[in-house]
């Protein structure tokens, strides 16, 4: 799925990365637990989280997630701006709640990992 | 190759630095990717842990043409049963570092899934050294 249907779907705006809308991801996993996160073992991962901080981007890198959806208006700050970027992720924001958020990307196609 | 790097007890905004610095290494490197990610996966659990539990603790990395050996010391209360510690689920996270999004018990065996080797030593009101080993090649485990 391309960044800019998940956009569409989810009334997400792009923070971090814009002018990738093309990009695809292949599934998804939703998790506010980074200990989770850092146990996957996939590649075009779409992280969904509420969790908003720099261990956020940090756990991404790590696990090798290169796309973030914060949901429930978490909005991303400077320092949390400027490591994504370095870590050329993109980042984007929704108002609308984790259940609310998966329930239309599962939907329309978007596959889980497992 | 050897790198060091500080962890300070509480100071999660640092927490990372080093995994991310190693993973840069590796890459310039051209180690495979997959062990990359489960070199730096298991060296960002054993940062958290040092930056969750203890008071200060450093990162020592050997690189070597087949293998990365990553020595951790901290200065910390220690693991009273390190058995005990690596059963999933098991914590003694604090809530700010549940808050982080970590101290679900899911750490220490997450680094040992992710390494060739892993070894724990930890004194009670001393602190934790825990020694992991990955080599670069399945033909040299």
């Amino acid at each position: 799925m391309k960044i800019r249907q998940i956009m569409a779907l989810t009334g997400a705006t792009v923070v971090c990365g814009s002018g990738r809308e093309d990009h695809e991801v292949q599934c998804a996993f939703a998790s506010d637990l980074m200990s989770d996160v850092l146990t996957l073992d996939c590649n075009g991962v779409l992280l969904v989280t509420g969790l908003c901080n720099m261990q956020t981007i940090r756990t991404a890198e790590m696990a090798d997630v290169s796309c973030i959806l914060f949901v429930r208006g978490k909005k991303a700050t400077p320092e949390i701006l400027q490591l994504a970027a370095e870590n050329d992720m993109i980042l984007m924001e929704t108002d609308h709640s984790m259940y609310h958020t998966v329930g239309e990307l599962y939907c329309n196609g978007l596959p889980p990992i497992y | 190759m050897q790198f060091r790097f500080e962890l300070e007890g509480g100071n999660f905004s640092k927490a990372g630095y080093a995994s991310s610095q190693i993973k840069k290494v590796l890459k310039q490197l051209s180690v495979d990717p997959r062990i990359i990610k489960r070199v730096v996966v298991a060296l960002y659990e054993a940062e958290v842990n040092v930056v969750a539990h203890a008071w200060r603790g450093t990162v020592l990395a050997d690189i070597e043409a087949d293998r990365i050996s990553l020595l951790l010391q901290d200065e910390g209360p220690g693991i009273p049963d390190i058995g005990q510690a690596m059963q999933e689920g098991f914590s003694t996270a604090s809530a700010a570092v549940r808050e982080m999004g970590f101290g679900a018990g899911m750490g220490l065996p997450n680094m040992k899934k992710n390494v060739d080797e892993l070894t724990i030593e930890s004194k009670v009101g001393e602190g934790t050294v825990v020694r992991m080993l990955t080599y670069f090649s399945a033909n040299d485990r």
